[in-house]
């Protein structure tokens, strides 16, 4: 059972950032058009990396930051590719 | 000694970081048109990003080199994936906020 210390400054940190992504959420969710949504959705990739590594510091794993970099490229790549179908290209 | 001064160092970073973000996630949320959201969330996820990583990374030494690969991808692949997402959506045929007052990209086409 992990018990959670709400007085750490990386769990401060950690729940902003989850503030944020909810607020980056408003945008997918009301977006009026697709590429709005798209946008949204890089946000909240990025702020899911800074999760992951703050995440790793406050609880000393070093795992979590090798699965960041590995988020990092694919999101990165999925970004790109949902560009490519919105100019109407052939993926 | 040191190390605490590292460590405070550390955080003052991640504070500017997270609030690089929260600053980000609120222009997402407010701005007019598609174009100046994604100016407003990619410049400062990017900068935020930079400026977080930099802090964990005075804070745990040990982990500077990845996070420092980390800031690297972020910082080279953001914009290049903004832009193309841009070019995207105007070829999608996206408008232009009614008060914006230039488009180079359309003039660009016409010469």
């Amino acid at each position: 059972m992990i018990s959670f210390d709400f007085t750490d400054p990386f769990i401060l940190t950690f729940l902003l950032l989850l503030v944020c992504m909810l607020i980056a959420m408003i945008r997918v969710l009301l977006g009026p058009t697709t590429p709005d949504r798209v946008v949204g959705l890089d946000t909240i990739n990025t702020l899911v990396i800074a999760a992951m590594i703050i995440y790793g510091a406050a609880f000393d794993e070093v795992i979590y930051i090798d699965v960041a970099i590995v988020y990092a490229l694919l999101s990165f790549i999925t970004t790109l590719f949902i560009a490519k179908y919105l100019e109407g290209g052939k993926l | 000694m040191i190390e605490e001064l590292l460590d405070y160092i550390g955080m003052f970073f991640v504070l500017i970081g997270s609030l690089f973000f929260l600053f980000g996630t609120i222009g997402l949320v407010r701005m007019p048109d598609l174009y100046n959201r994604m100016q407003a969330s990619t410049k400062t996820t990017t900068l935020g990003v930079l400026s977080f990583l930099v802090g964990i990374g005075l804070m745990e030494l040990s982990w500077l080199i990845k996070l420092l690969i980390i800031a690297f991808f972020v910082v080279l692949t953001a914009p290049i994936g903004a832009s193309a997402l841009a070019r995207a959506s105007y070829k999608h045929g996206i408008k232009l906020w009614k008060k914006s007052v230039v488009d180079k990209y359309k003039e660009g086409k016409n010469d």
